[in-house]
């Protein structure tokens, strides 16, 4: 490599937190990072499946890594200082930090009982606005790292047939751009990811397969570059992309009439 | 999409499909009725099928438990893969004792089919080398066993074909190596009858052997083929580099690219490859998963699938046994691509249906040619069952059931481990 090489630097992982650490696409992400090094702080919500991550992990990990983590509901946001402050202590500093948890609802039963869209909206935006509130904070102090949080391709339009999760993971979206904005002269680098059908415990009761649908392992290999690119908006798989750009153009008049 | 084994025959679809993420988590009890665990489909044939109810997909519990490097102990959840265990392990110094010709097979299928490798003769097969299991049962009963277990749950899960419940963790003694290379040697032999000294006074020398035929050669040529056999090389080695390649059948022909043709060009070039005798290195990738080389090798049989035949026959009828086989096969001259003969070792069964047991065993291939293929079959089959043989389960989609309860005589015995809420269709079909 030259000396001058044109290429930025990769952003250094090496101590991150994991929010919603079990579910299966940040599972991958761990055991990425873990293999390139990392110390993680993962935050799940039921002991019994974070202690099975954190077991894999532990064997995974090399002797000077430390891999621990606590339970807690995230839509608890009463602790979301508490847990960011226990994550920097276990891993003396904060590198980069993922957002992962979230709910596929039922829009049904959304449509039909508006407590049950605002719960949703609470768990899938709520409480990743108040956790990036905490996390911005810190992060723009100490002048350095990555935030980066899973939302999805169906936050880029509304359809009838999931709009409350896509109204939920646009406004983090939204949200996110203007986090970006404001810590660009951070140096801390905003990460919005969004990826398309992945083959995962949310998504079981779909019939999957078929050329769209991605392993959570390829999801996570485009999460951790972007995490060290410091990327903007990463659609995962690439192809999402343009068939987004699609979508987001159909005209409303005529997409108002279509069965999405 | 309905999950397949590996030589895509035969097509079933289960009521349902239910992939398992959580080993806390238990089978839940509204899956429609009877159920199968399904690990990676690197069975030929329909152990891992079922025509009914529901395939519990086991790939989602690939988690590791506990390791401890200093004396090569493993537990992990019955869905991580063998490659998944070697790169932890490898670097590390430990190696799987026993490996199937796949790295792809999961813990689980591995214990499930007590598959055998390279070494039997001197390590016997997989479910030696489990210490310990914890089963699941559709009753929501959990059992923890290991190989002294006094009730019997051990030596029926382990070659037990996932009918006695769903293996949800596994605890593995590894072997210590120095390093992921090989030492090999190969030889070429010129006939079945060279094959048999060549063969004993390579198994007297090294820990894994392995002989390729081409069945295709007839005459005073039937038999012939390449020796090879290895051991994990010392420690003070000089090791080259290793890359691995990465190749896949990008297309899915609609009929079979292994024929007359293919396979005679292939067989020829294949014996006179250059041989080893004297050694040298190999990475234990090419050396033990040569096929794993190329992503979906299975499509060159095509879309309509393919056979494998797996036989073992008693020591006493082995040679004559082994002759007939080749000769029935290339007097119908539909020669197969990958025939692989080796001895098993005396290592008394690690299960009540294990297939490994002391004598030869035979393994090939045939495309799928409908009625042509199935006769064949069926005469393959009059040789073994009359010298007294078994076919193997893992690599099965047609034997007849007299022939399973003759080569499994504890198969009723072993019935009384089975757990009511699971089936598969092999069961169905080689059992009243
Ligand atoms: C290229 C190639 C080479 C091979 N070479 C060899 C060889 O050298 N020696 C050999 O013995 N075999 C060999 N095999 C066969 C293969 O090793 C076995 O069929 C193995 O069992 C496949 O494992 P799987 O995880 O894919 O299981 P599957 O094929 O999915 O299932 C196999 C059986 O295991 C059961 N099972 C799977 N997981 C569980 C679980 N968690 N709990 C309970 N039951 C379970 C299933 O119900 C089924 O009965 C080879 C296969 C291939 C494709
Ligand atoms: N799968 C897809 O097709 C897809 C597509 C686009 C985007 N996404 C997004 O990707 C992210 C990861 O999802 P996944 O596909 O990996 O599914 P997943 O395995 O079901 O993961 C979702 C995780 O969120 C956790 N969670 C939900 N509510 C929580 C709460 N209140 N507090 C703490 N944790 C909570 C769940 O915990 P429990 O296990 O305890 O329930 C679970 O671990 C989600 O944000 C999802 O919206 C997924």
């Amino acid at each position: 490599m030259s000396l001058f090489s044109l290429r930025p630097a990769k952003r250094p992982l090496r101590r991150v937190v994991l929010l919603g650490a079990t579910s299966a696409i940040a599972e991958q992400v761990a055991r990425r990072l873990v293999a390139q090094g990392a110390s993680l702080y993962c935050v799940g919500r039921q002991p019994q499946k974070l202690d099975a991550l954190l077991d894999d992990l532990n064997v995974r990990a090399g002797s000077a890594q430390r891999i621990d983590g606590s339970c807690a509901d995230l839509t608890d946001s009463a602790r979301h200082a508490e847990l960011i402050d226990a994550a920097e202590q276990h891993l003396g500093g904060i590198d980069a930090v993922l957002i992962a948890h979230g709910t596929l609802p039922d829009q049904q039963a959304c449509s039909a009982d508006a407590n049950t869209a605002l719960e949703q909206i609470n768990t899938n935006a709520l409480s990743v606005i108040s956790l990036l509130t905490h996390l911005a904070n810190r992060l723009e102090q100490q002048q350095h790292g990555v935030i980066a949080v899973i939302g999805s391709v169906a936050g880029d339009r509304g359809r009838q047939s999931n709009y409350v999760y896509g109204a939920a993971k646009g406004m983090v979206a939204i949200f996110l751009q203007g986090l970006r904005n404001r810590l660009a002269g951070a140096n801390v680098a905003v990460v919005t990811i969004k990826p398309g059908f992945v083959d995962t415990p949310m998504t079981a009761g779909l019939n999957k397969g078929g050329p769209l649908w991605a392993t959570p392992e390829r999801v996570a290999q485009g999460i951790v570059r972007a995490m060290h690119k410091g990327a903007n908006v990463v659609y995962l798989p690439w192809f999402w992309r343009p068939i987004m750009l699609i979508i987001k153009h159909i005209p409303e008049a005529l997409f108002k009439r279509m069965s999405l | 999409m309905t999950p397949l084994s590996w030589n895509r025959l035969p097509k079933v679809t289960p009521n349902a499909t239910y992939a398992l993420t959580q080993r806390g988590a238990g089978v839940p009890d509204r899956l429609p009725r009877p159920l199968l665990a399904h690990g990676n489909g690197r069975s030929y044939g329909d152990v891992c099928l079922t025509e009914h109810g529901t395939l519990l997909l086991t790939r989602g519990l690939d988690r590791f438990i506990e390791f401890d490097p200093e004396r090569g102990i493993l537990r992990c959840e019955a869905g991580a893969t063998l490659a998944d265990v070697l790169a932890l392990t490898v670097p590390q110094g430990w190696f799987l004792p026993c490996t199937p010709g796949t790295r792809w097979a999961t813990v689980g299928g591995a214990v499930a089919n007590d598959v055998h490798g390279k070494n039997h003769h001197v390590a016997g097969s997989f479910g030696h080398h489990v210490r310990h299991l914890t089963l699941w049962r559709s009753d929501g009963s959990v059992i923890h066993c290991g190989p002294s277990d006094p009730g019997g749950w051990f030596a029926a899960t382990v070659g037990g074909l996932g009918l006695t419940g769903l293996i949800q963790q596994v605890e593995l003694q590894l072997m210590p190596i120095h390093n992921p290379w090989l030492n090999m040697a190969s030889w070429r032999f010129t006939n079945l009858d060279a094959f048999w000294p060549l063969n004993r006074e390579a198994e007297a020398n090294w820990p894994y052997t392995v002989a390729w035929i081409d069945c295709l050669a007839r005459g005073s040529a039937q038999g012939r083929g390449i020796l090879m056999a290895g051991q994990h090389a010392p420690a003070q080695a000089r090791l080259p580099n290793f890359k691995e390649s990465r190749k896949r059948m990008p297309i899915d022909p609609p009929f079979s690219l292994v024929n007359g043709i293919s396979l005679r060009a292939f067989n020829a070039l294949y014996y006179r490859q250059p041989t080893h005798p004297a050694g040298t290195l190999s990475h234990y990738v090419p050396f033990f998963y040569p096929l794993d080389a190329i992503q979906h090798w299975n499509r060159i049989y095509g879309r309509r699938g393919f056979y494998q035949y797996q036989c073992v026959i008693p020591p006493e009828a082995a040679e004559s046994a082994t002759a007939e086989l080749l000769n029935a096969i290339a007097r119908r001259r539909q020669g197969s691509f990958l025939a692989v003969l080796k001895t098993f070792g005396h290592a008394p069964a690690a299960g009540m249906l294990s297939f490994a047991r002391p004598g030869t065993t035979l393994a090939l291939d045939f495309p799928n040619r409908g009625r042509a293929t199935q006769s064949l079959l069926a005469d393959l089959d009059t040789i073994v069952s009359q010298a007294g043989g078994a076919l193997y389960p893992a690599k099965d989609a047609r034997m007849p059931a007299a022939l399973f309860q003759s080569g499994f005589p504890q198969w009723e015995a072993f019935s009384e481990f089975i757990d009511p809420g699971f089936s598969s269709r092999f069961w169905q079909r080689v059992t009243p």
